[in-house]
């Protein structure tokens, strides 16, 4: 198989390369990257011009639903989005049912995935047994296993002593520790973030000091007691801060960033619409602008999906009985695109960074290249294609989204991830 | 004439000049209830669903007495709990109810916005008869019209809601209604009990119950619900009886004379004492009779549309 991408701005910032290329690409692998190729018969020939060819893009935040909750998600139905959304590879959240606490469920998604093909799945397992907080889960079994990291994504590792645990035990494995921050006493008065939009609307709220407490006592303890720590979903101005302090003490923290929490506020629950129920909820918009600045100064290193796939009878029903989360795998690009690129608050190759490059540097992983003689793995983004997002055309089995009917411009349009690739018909 | 109503979901979003027709027309609905025959033709032929997904006595039995004497069909769903523990969803119990050719919807939900929820698919109106902590519109009205019928107008009136603010959806309505019609709407209670912000809504808070009454004109006590989410939010009610609890010696010591309204049902001898509820200054039974007529006049502006 031969597939000829012609005319492509390639750009990794990770191998210093930003050009316009010809890349002739022979059973997945790199066969050549030039100005002047061609000419030699392929199955493929896809004129580029105009569009970037990327370092394959990587969500480390996502929930593919199986084992357990197939009517939501299932592992080829969430591959299918991610390769639709541009993604070459996911990492997937343990919340499953059973929870990814043992070798075996780690094995089971990983075999799947690999008959899935397409997309590469890595497993991100869980920290404690069951997720509920108390004993760790058995983490050097899980690496062996395959598992790229831990979490118990969905809630907080509340306990100090079982998180101290936690830095120090996957510190000798060095995989990092991805913290939902939650105090979950906090939380229990509401499910939306409290803000004078929220009183107006008469929610139940939740207080923003629920993340950002749980943040800075982790930070003490990563300080105190070593490990590597990610936090997961970041959404206010004052974590950011947090974050920013820790960094400048040289704290190994790193964080993650959402569309939604970028781009969507609370004003926009007037209508009591479980699609933006999440978790953590949606904040001010005086906070989505502190996450771009985030964004702005490096201080946010990845952004993800956190795509949470529910079933439409789930989330089409009063808001206090839908569960929390919107899918974004297929609306990432486009969001990101029309909000960050097309308003200039970053140039593409930090996008990459932000999407492919520094996901897989936090899990250890190696980077996709485009010397000769290296795996294909790469998006390709048009920056300019206009479209109206419609849930329907969507490949993941769920619509629960905030940015239903948005006009964005800018999409990823295929991938090409070793012998597999996915053209989307935005490319034609 | 009557505008109509496509539905009425809260305070929230109506406009002042829509409150006040509902206070209008509630007038002449008022005027039917001193009537041998408290009954008017109005709805005949429509049929109101009383959806109570929430334990109610008070607002189920204004509503149906309005639905009854505009001559209105009456059907009552109560549900205890929520409808998803019940294995079938909300959407799916209204649209079956409307299915079977129902004009009109009332609902009283424990989830707030479960009523603007409804209102996004089915046909018929809806009635908000209390969600969540979010609202009480009809509630809402009806203490302004007895304001209202009290002090002739509503502009400049100083009206206090003493209680839990942060728990109640009848603070919320108030507090919408009123700042809108003018009036200057305060607030009292524990701290823990009255959300931030409020003062963005032009809302004065009062921590020191004594300050309120100083400042008041009406005295809007509300129940405070132990069974309830404000449990655990003050330390007793030995507590609260002794430093928010509203009594005649407090009263007293007022300079002018102000007038109590109570939602009900009333914890007598906790956020009111038996002599004030039942004194002069007390319009609770005048806001119980007002209930009927304001509820008839929201289904008259609603309801009329649809039949």
């Amino acid at each position: 198989m031969k597939i000829f991408l012609k005319n492509a701005r390639v750009i990794n910032p990770a191998e210093e390369l930003d050009g316009v290329f010809n890349l002739l690409i022979v059973d997945g692998t790199i066969q050549e990257i030039g100005t002047s190729l061609g000419g030699n018969p392929v199955n493929y020939e896809i004129d580029v011009a105009g569009r970037f060819v990327v370092p394959g893009l990587f969500d480390m935040h996502t929930h593919l639903r199986e084992p357990g909750q197939e009517y939501k998600e299932d592992i080829a139905s969430g591959i299918a989005a991610a390769a639709n959304g541009g993604f070459t590879a996911i990492a997937a959240m343990p919340n499953t049912d059973p929870v990814v606490d043992s070798a075996d469920v780690v094995k089971y998604v990983l075999d799947r995935a690999r008959h899935c093909g397409l997309v590469s799945v890595h497993q991100i397992a869980a920290i404690t047994e069951g997720r509920k907080g108390e004993r760790l889960s058995e983490m050097k079994d899980l690496a062996e296993a395959g598992a790229v990291a831990f979490s118990d994504d969905g809630s907080a590792v509340t306990n100090s002593q079982v998180m101290r645990l936690a830095l120090e035990y996957s510190s000798m494995l060095n995989k990092p520790i991805i913290q939902h921050c939650e105090d979950h006493d906090l939380t229990k008065s509401g499910s939306v973030n409290e803000s004078p939009d929220t009183i107006r609307f008469g929610y139940k709220t939740q207080h923003r000091l629920a993340e950002e407490l749980t943040l800075s006592r982790d930070i003490k303890l990563l300080e105190a007691f070593g490990g590597r720590y990610h936090a997961a979903h970041v959404s206010t101005r004052g974590s950011v801060e947090i974050i920013a302090d820790a960094k400048k003490r040289g704290v190994p923290v790193t964080c993650e960033v959402t569309p939604h929490h970028l781009f969507l506020d609370d004003s926009m629950l007037s209508d009591y619409d479980s699609d933006y129920k999440v978790n953590p909820p949606l904040r001010t918009k005086e906070d989505c602008a502190a996450l771009i600045d985030g964004i702005r100064a490096g201080l946010v290193d990845v952004i993800a999906s956190d795509h949470a796939p529910h079933a439409l009878h789930e989330k089409e029903v009063e808001f206090e009985a839908a569960p929390f989360g919107m899918i974004g795998l297929e609306t990432t690009v486009g969001a990101v695109m029309t909000k960050l690129y097309h308003e200039g608050v970053v140039k593409i190759d930090r996008l990459v960074e932000f999407l492919s490059i520094n996901p897989r540097r936090i899990l250890n992983l190696p980077l996709p290249t485009f010397r000769p003689g290296s795996t294909a793995e790469l998006s390709i983004i048009d920056p300019d294609v206009e479209w109206r997002m419609d849930p329907e055309k969507f490949k993941s089995k769920s619509r629960n989204t905030g940015f239903k009917g948005w006009k964005f411009k800018g999409a990823a349009v295929g991938i090409i991830n070793g012998d597999r690739f996915y053209f989307s018909e935005k490319l034609r | 004439m009557a505008q109509g109503m496509n539905n009425l979901l809260g305070l929230r979003d109506l406009s002042p000049e829509a409150i006040m027709e509902v206070l209008d027309t509630a007038r002449s609905f008022r005027e039917v209830l001193e009537r041998p025959i408290k009954k008017v033709p109005t709805l005949q032929g429509t049929t109101v669903v009383n959806l109570f997904f929430e334990s109610s006595t008070r607002t189920r039995i204004s509503f149906e007495l309005a639905e009854r004497r505009l001559s209105a069909d009456v059907v009552n769903f109560a549900a205890s709990g929520s409808s998803v523990s019940k294995g079938e969803t909300l959407k799916d119990t209204a649209r079956n109810i409307e299915a079977m050719k129902t004009d009109v919807v009332v609902i009283r939900h424990s989830s707030s916005g479960a009523p603007h929820f409804l209102s996004r698919f089915l046909k018929s109106p809806v009635i908000n008869a209390g969600d969540g902590i979010n609202e009480h519109p009809t509630q809402g009205l009806l203490d302004m019209f007895t304001m209202r019928e009290k002090f002739g107008e509503l502009k400049g009136l100083n009206v206090c809601i003493v209680g839990d603010i942060v728990h109640s959806r009848v603070a919320r309505s108030n507090i919408f209604g009123l700042t809108k019609a003018g009036a200057r709407v305060g607030v009292c209670g524990p701290k823990t009990l009255i959300p931030d912000y409020l003062d963005q809504f032009g809302v004065k808070v009062f921590y020191d119950v004594d300050d309120a009454i100083e400042w008041a004109d009406v005295l809007n006590v509300l129940r405070i619900q132990l069974e309830r989410e404000a449990g655990g939010n003050f330390p007793s009610i030995r507590e609260y009886r002794l430093y928010w609890g509203i009594n005649e010696s407090r009263l007293e010591k007022a300079k002018r004379s102000l007038v109590i309204m109570h939602p009900g049902p009333i914890n007598r001898g906790v956020e009111l004492d038996a002599d004030v509820a039942d004194g002069n200054a007390s319009l609770i039974l005048d806001q119980v009779t007002n209930g009927v007529a304001i509820r008839m006049a929201v289904l008259f502006l609603t309801g009329v549309k649809s039949s």
